[in-house]
Formats: structure tokens, sequence, C-alpha cells
């Protein structure tokens, strides 16, 4: 999978670091998630998924490789 | 080019190549109030806005146009065109100037909505942040609490009184304080509602015209400027208040904001999350209600997952799939606002179109969340439509559209959510609810801006048993 977020949606909430700290960061600069792994280990899913449904922007999605 | 402010009353050429809607409602017609006559759509929107906003798109597609008094109204819809209108730029579509109702009811120099930047920067200090969640959904859920503590075992409330109060403590307690909402009472919440109803479409020819809603409306927000007076007075005779009591009312008497100043504040915090979570709550309920089977699903999650103890604050916070699916369903068919406006800054290109200036251009969540095409069987009540690998909401990030979308989505959606969970959490468990009134008789009152339930919209509870 592929994991993509939108930085022109994003509003800061943070919450998908909450789910998987390993795959999304934060630009304290910027205020926007940043994509730290952006084709993560099939074991991550789960938690990838629950990030991009609970993002409250709307800004995560994953693409199938 | 920039608008003129001075000179975007008057309508705009260059928008003959957009469809405009038919006209059902005569606007010089004897039912017409005087003050509204020749106002193109505005008499039709004061009483059937969401027939209007259906048939812009039945009739002219993803893009056409109304006519509210001397402005243009281009309406879009589809997920190319929403996409296009989500991701425009403050500084090309601005929304602040959009809402001519909101300016007597948040007072003059109140804000209608902060920019991006602004909000990004709140949420990272302020109540709305992540780590602030946990403490909202303990207060949640102590709030919902002391409402049904009176309740006995079994009764009738009016949905809208009910939810309306509940999410006047809930707000005010969350983004204000707890101080502040312990010396707020039910008359608060009735005062506020006044507000709310004040927000008549007449206010797009003149938000001040000399009609018994808008007096209505300023009475009620002098009534509230009093209470708030009362209570900055009590702080103030209070003297040195120790730091970990303070709210946000100390802080804003800190600074030296006066009472007009302090309500216009409050008014405008609570709003985005009072009308709206109050409808939201009442319209869940009664498509619950009417969906006995989704009902039982619900309360068999929710009875599986408090089995073990676990508290609600804890839950609220975290996945409940059958209960989010039919809140997500209630939203779509019942979006809080059924219209969101911008006024256009710069020309703007749209599907082929240029938007010239000064034209107000919108987006409806009441037509978009119905598209045939994304949601099949869209007049249904159907909470499956979330479910992996549907998932119509995420399917359809700019046509599902219930929070709206882009950067200005709305920045409480996560905090609503939990606010529902927490909500049905406590009362379903404790209480099983029947319709007091035949199922299809619920409807909203669109004759204001800012929709209500119609009452009565009664139902009935009886404590279940252990």
């Amino acid at each position: 999978m592929r994991v993509i977020a939108d930085t022109g949606l994003c509003q800061g909430h943070q919450l998908c670091q909450g789910e998987a700290p390993d795959v999304f960061g934060f630009d304290d600069e910027q205020d926007v998630v940043v994509v730290l792994e952006e084709h993560p280990d099939e074991s991550r899913r789960a938690d990838v998924t629950t990030a991009v449904k609970y993002c409250p922007a709307f800004a995560l999605s994953i693409e199938e490789d | 080019m920039r608008a003129d402010p001075s000179q975007t009353s008057s309508r705009v050429e260059g928008l003959s190549d957009i469809p405009e809607v038919s006209t059902v409602l005569d606007d010089q017609s004897a039912e017409v109030p005087e003050i509204i006559r020749g106002t193109g759509h505005l008499p039709e929107m004061r009483v059937d806005p969401i027939g209007l906003f259906t048939r812009v798109r039945e009739e002219c597609g993803d893009i056409g146009r109304f006519r509210l008094a001397d402005k243009d109204v281009v309406l879009v819809t589809g997920a190319e065109a929403n996409e296009a209108f989500f991701r425009a730029p403050d500084s090309v579509l601005d929304q602040a100037a959009a809402y001519p109702f909101m300016t007597p009811i948040f007072g003059k120099g109140v804000v209608f909505d902060a920019s991006p930047e602004e909000r990004q920067q709140m949420l990272k200090n302020q109540a709305l942040r992540g780590d602030m969640m946990r403490g909202h959904a303990q207060t949640i859920e102590a709030e919902i609490r002391r409402m049904v503590a009176d309740w006995g075992d079994e009764g009738e409330i009016d949905l809208l009184d009910f939810f309306a109060e509940l999410t006047i403590y809930t707000t005010s307690s969350c983004l204000i304080g707890r101080p502040f909402r312990e010396q707020l009472d039910g008359s608060f919440a009735e005062i506020y509602h006044r507000l709310e109803h004040g927000t008549d479409a007449i206010a797009y020819v003149d938000p001040y015209a000399d009609i018994e809603t808008f007096r209505t409306r300023d009475r009620a927000r002098e009534e509230l400027v009093a209470k708030v007076q009362a209570i900055i007075a009590g702080r103030v005779a209070q003297g040195e208040i120790p730091k970990e009591d303070r709210d946000l009312l100390d802080v804003l008497i800190a600074v030296g904001y006066d009472a007009e100043m302090v309500t216009g504040i409050f008014i405008s915090m609570m709003f985005a999350g009072h009308h709206t979570s109050s409808g939201t709550a009442s319209w869940a309920m009664i498509e619950l209600l009417r969906h006995p089977d989704v009902m039982a699903d619900v309360v068999a999650e929710l009875d599986d997952l408090y089995a073990d103890g676990s508290e609600v604050s804890f839950q609220a916070l975290r996945s409940i799939p059958v209960l989010e699916s039919a809140l997500k369903e209630t939203l779509r068919l019942h979006p809080p606002l059924i219209i969101l406006m911008r006024l256009v800054q710069e020309d703007f290109e749209l599907l082929g179109h240029t938007i010239p200036a000064g034209t107000v251009i919108s987006a409806s969540p009441k037509v978009s969340n119905r598209i045939e095409e994304d949601f099949p069987k869209a007049d249904e009540f159907d909470p499956a439509r979330y479910v992996d690998p549907r998932q119509e909401d995420l399917q359809n990030r700019w046509t599902w559209i219930p929070f709206g979308a882009g950067k200005h989505r709305c920045v409480g959606n996560a905090f609503a959510m939990m606010q529902m969970k927490a909500i049905f959490s406590v009362i379903l468990r404790d209480f099983e609810f029947e319709a007091a009134q035949p199922l299809d008789s619920y409807r909203d009152d669109c004759s204001k801006m800012v929709i209500q339930l119609e009452q009565p919209c009664r139902v009935r509870y009886r404590r279940r048993a252990t």
C-alpha cells in the first residue's frame, strides 16, 4: 500500500500520529502532517486504515500498489 | 480583479452562460412580505430552501444559479465542482462576507470564522486540541447524566428542547469553561434559541430590517448581554480568582473586554457547535426510531462494549462502528447546514465558466449528500454504506459533505462525533425510547437559515430493566 497525505487539506489535528506514529509525523513549522513511511509494512494496515478513517480533515488516503 | 465592497451589491455581468433555475414562487405575489417583493428566489428560499437547491441541480446540473435580491448565487454540486469550491483559498472565495444574517447575532467586530491559518493556531492552543478530548468526553458524560438525573422511570421529552439545552451546557463547559457553565441555567438555552431563530433570509436584503423576527433576535441578544454582564459583575466582586479556577471569561475580563464584546465572542464560539449538534442528536434519535433494526444493533453494540464496566469518556473517543455508521447516515440525510456560501473575491474559473468577483458561490450539503450516482438509493437510511469496502464517506470526500470539506471543513467534527457517541452511550443503555407522534411527522423548520426541528417533536422514554 501507498500512504498519501494531502497537505492542502490537513488542519493539523495530529490524530494520525496517535494511531500510527511510525507512519505519520508532523511538521511544526508548516503545521501539517508528514508521511514518514510512504510504503508501510502490511502489518501496519489496521492502524493506518484507522488513521485515514478518523482524520478530521479527510486529508489521508491509501492507494494499493 | 478584487471585489470593491461598495460594488458587491450590484448584479454582475458575465453569468449569462450559467443557467438560472426556474421560479415557482412569484416574487410579487401577495403572500410575499413587502420588503422582499421583487427579490427573485429569496421568497422561495424562506419557505422551501431544499426544494430550491434541489431544483437547481435537477434543472441546471452541476452548476446553476438563483437570485437573492441584487445578488446572483451560483450553486455547485458534484465532486468536481465541489472540490474546486472547497479547495479555493480565502483570498479567492471569502466566507465571512457571505452570511449577512450572522452579523447582528455575533455583533460588529466579531468575525464569522477565522482564516485557515488562525484556525490551525487555535487548534494548537485551544479547546479543540486532540489531547483535550478526554476531558471533554468526561464533561459531556457528566452533563448528560445531570440532564437525565430527574427523569424517573418513564416520561416524555421534546427533542429540540432537550438537546438544545444539553448542548448549551456541553459547548459552554468545554469551550468556555466549567465555572461559566455552572452559572447558566435553562433560560440561557431558551434565549439562545430565540437568537438562532433570528436568521431570516430577509437579512440578504437588510439584516437590520424592522421586522418582528429581527426585533426578537435583538431583544434576545440584549438579554444574553445582561446575563453575561451579571456574571462578569459577580466575578469582579469575587476579587482575585485562583489560577486553577479560572476560565476563558476571567481571561477576557482581564484583557479588558466589556460584556457586549464578551457576549459576542461567546455567541460565535458556541454557534457552530450548538444547533448543529442539537439537530444531529435529535435526527439520530428519530432515524433510530424509524429503523428499529438499526436501533437494536446499536443498543446491542453498546451493551456489549460497556459490559466490562468501561467508562463512556473512554469509549466515546474510540471506535463504535455501528453507532458511528448510524450517525454518519443521519448527517448525510440531515446535514445541519444545507448551504455553504462564499463571496467571490477574484474572477474564479469553474467547469469552463468564469464566475466574476462579487458573485456569491455556494455548495449544498443537502443536495450533494443525496447524489444518486455517489450514494445509491440516496434517500434511504442505510448505515451499511460506511462499512468496508463501501466507505461511501471516504470514497466521496467531495460530495459526502455534512461537515463541509477542504481547509474550512468543520474543525469541530471530531469533537461532535465524540459528543454524539457519549450522548447515545448514556441514554440508550439506561433508557428505551419510542415515538410519541407519527414517525413521519418529525420534520425540520426550514423558514430560517438556521434550521431546527419543528415542534412538537416528542419522544417517550422508559428506564430499561437491569
